[in-house]
């Protein structure tokens, strides 16, 4: 490599991501001297918001840190309060949860890998110039988000910010004819993956290997997204409780997101860190899926993270047709349970589709909310994304500025971070 | 005619409505790029212009250096559309207003209290003109189309000035007072359908307040039910802090 390579990259506001993120680099005489991701989003204070509030009103501010995270957050904040004053979940809620979980990951991930990271791969701007070219594609992805909104409508009465979802248990149930609607719904999208897959194969996805540490939600049996302990690729399981240990958070000065670290400087959260740690718990649609695909466990390549979303919702699909299916054989009516605040502090944890939540909540014994800490996943992918900047300008660093850029957002891209919601992590904590 | 251009921008928020505008069916957003030309949207396209028609604008405005970006939105565009609570009303963002800025702010930041910058969080319209309001938390895809294709075709953009109630009776739902819990939806701008109460919720105020809201009587329906007005206050906290005929006290 020639060491008198000169690089500067100050990409301003990157595009395709939800938030506001900057990435700055500078490379003298072949030696990295800066290279970061900004996070300049507004902080939020979503602590002050929620201080002193009702529980039953926790999951309804906390779905507002994000859009496309929102049934995470009301899930993640629901366990926490459940946690804290011990209430049970019955068959019922859990099925209706895993449903309305496959609303947000069909919606989120369809739009990751449709409209955010695919344009990369056929070297267009955005989905807007697939409309003329893949016409087909787009109208496919399409309609495999409006299968999330459809689950999430009929669930939570509406996808983003569900007004479902509460404290004293889903505040409706679905018809027999609903059930049998999704799981025809999910029965075409699978056909729809399928088609999907010879496409997605033709793309040229970069190579790229760093090993790294993968975290994700752990429940021996199943592929965990809403609920079981932690697991770390290089320490093995945690219990829930521990979580603060596996995220130990702190400031940067460039960030208004906080970071975390583990075992070493950076860990990795999402898909990948999931299909890593859980595949064998994949249904088998989606161990198929994978292996059409050249996806196998343990995966490296951070770019691949795209590919592991696009398994996951064979999996998904398949998990929500079995929880369809044994809710049909039910009778539902909708829940009240009794719930008897005390002074106590809970955690809730699950897997959104960017990776690992955590809300932990501290109540007084009115239910009132006297702490709240929420660590959302893309805070605790940052260290990792600049560290797989180093290794990657290391390989790249004589190619083309325009090169480098767009090598550098796609990384970020892959991630698919959640910057909006990163930086309220630094905004829901309050220490007293 | 040449389509008008558009561009979508935000603010502190969370998104969640520019996903709602782009949870389109094939047909919708076929015919709405027949209509309109996107040009920025930073979400979902790479492409940004300086060159704009139209300017649809998400989240509320919470550090002072976010105002000479919104001043030039506004001197470049022709009509400015707010999309969501957070922008046209101020929403979730200004719950945090009812603390001081350093209560708040140590909150989050123990040790360095006055790192990252923050005011007070306001609507768009309490710094800039805004043409056309579209409410809610978050808004609906519908409503939201409709707006679009009137403004462009010149029309009124028609959102409705009656309360939730009117929709919720339509919808002949069990008023959700009668379960003995407290609604908004009496002073409450409709044309959400009455979402929140029609799926076993109740109104907390999302959409703002309709013109000249009756506080009295809605007091007077909380008192039949056993609720006090100070329970009121609180519900209203949630989004309508900037709102003055709400809370006259605030900034």
């Amino acid at each position: 490599m020639a060491n008198n390579t000169n690089v500067q990259i100050d990409v301003h506001h990157i595009t395709r991501v939800e938030g506001h993120g900057n990435i700055k680099v500078d490379i003298k005489n072949g030696e990295i001297k800066e290279c970061k991701l900004e996070v300049v989003e507004a902080p939020r204070f979503f602590e002050a918001m929620l201080r002193n509030r009702h529980y039953d009103e926790a999951a309804l501010i906390t779905s507002r840190i994000c859009g496309i995270c929102s049934v995470g957050h009301q899930l993640a904040s629901l366990r926490a309060t459940e946690d804290a004053f011990g209430i049970t979940q019955s068959r019922q809620e859990k099925l209706l949860r895993r449903l309305l979980n496959c609303g947000e990951y069909f919606e989120s991930h369809v739009l990751h890998v449709y409209f955010l990271a695919v344009p990369d791969f056929v070297g267009v701007k955005s989905v807007l110039p697939l409309v003329s070219t893949h016409k087909d594609v787009v109208i496919q992805a399409l309609k495999l988000k409006k299968l999330g909104h459809y689950v999430g409508d009929v669930i939570g009465g509406r996808l983003v910010h569900s007004m479902a979802s509460n404290v004293k248990a889903m505040t409706k149930v679905p018809t027999k004819a609903q059930l049998e609607e999704i799981i025809l719904k999910l029965k075409d999208a699978k056909v729809e993956l399928q088609k999907a897959i010879g496409t997605l194969k033709s793309l040229k996805l970069p190579h790229f290997e760093r090993e790294t540490e993968y975290i994700s939600l752990y429940q021996e049996g199943e592929y965990a997204l809403l609920e079981g302990d932690i697991y770390s690729s290089d320490t093995g399981l945690s219990s829930y409780k521990n979580y603060r240990q596996l995220t130990n958070e702190y400031l940067v000065d460039h960030s208004t997101a906080k970071r975390a670290k583990h075992n070493r400087q950076s860990f990795m959260v999402g898909a990948l860190a999931r299909f890593n740690n859980s595949h064998q718990w994949l249904s088998d649609s989606a161990k198929q899926a994978a292996e059409d695909l050249g996806l196998k466990a343990p995966c490296y390549n951070t770019y691949l993270n795209t590919v592991a979303q696009f398994v996951e919702l064979f999996h998904i699909a398949d998990d929500s047709i079995a929880a369809a299916e044994e809710l049909l054989n039910m009778t539902l009516a909708v829940e009240d349970r009794t719930i008897v605040p005390k002074a106590a502090t809970g955690v809730g944890v699950v897997e959104v589709p960017r990776g690992i939540l955590y809300h932990e909540y501290a109540y007084d014994d009115k239910g009132y909310m006297q702490k709240a800490n929420c660590i959302i996943p893309t805070g605790q992918n940052l260290n990792n994304i600049e560290d797989d900047f180093r290794a990657l300008l290391l390989t790249i660093m004589d190619k083309s500025k325009e090169e480098i850029t767009l090598m550098l957002e796609m990384m970020v891209r892959a991630y698919d971070p959640c910057i909006s919601c990163s930086t309220h992590i630094l905004n829901v904590e309050f220490v007293e | 005619m040449a389509k008008p251009k558009v561009a979508f921008f935000d603010f502190s928020c969370c998104e969640g409505c520019q996903l709602c505008a782009i949870d389109l069916t094939p047909e919708q957003l076929l015919d709405l790029i027949a209509v309109i030309d996107i040009v920025e949207f930073r979400e979902a396209i790479s492409e940004k212009s300086d060159a704009y028609d139209i300017a649809i604008i998400e989240g509320s405005i919470t550090r002072d250096s976010d105002i000479p970006r919104l001043k030039k939105i506004r001197e470049t565009a022709k009509l400015v559309i707010t999309l969501g609570a957070c922008s046209t009303i101020g929403g979730i963002n200004a719950l945090k207003n009812f603390q001081s800025k350093y209560a708040y702010q140590s909150d989050v930041y123990p040790t360095d209290p006055e790192k990252y910058e923050t005011t007070t969080a306001r609507a768009v319209h309490e710094i800039v003109k805004v043409d056309a309001f579209i409410p809610g938390c978050p808004i609906d895809t519908g409503e939201f189309v409709r707006v679009v294709k009137n403004l462009v075709l010149g029309r009124d953009p028609a959102i409705p000035t009656y309360p939730v109630c009117v929709e919720c009776k339509k919808n002949e739902n069990i008023c959700v007072y009668e379960k003995g819990i407290q609604c908004l939806g009496p002073i409450i701008r409709a044309g959400c359908g009455a979402r929140c109460p029609s799926n076993g919720g109740y109104c907390f105020g999302c959409r703002g307040v309709i013109p000249e809201p009756n506080l009295n009587s809605q007091q007077d329906i909380m008192q039949q039910h056993n609720l006090t007005f100070e329970q009121m206050k609180d519900k209203l906290k949630l989004f309508l802090q900037r709102n003055k005929e709400v809370f006259s006290d605030g900034e």
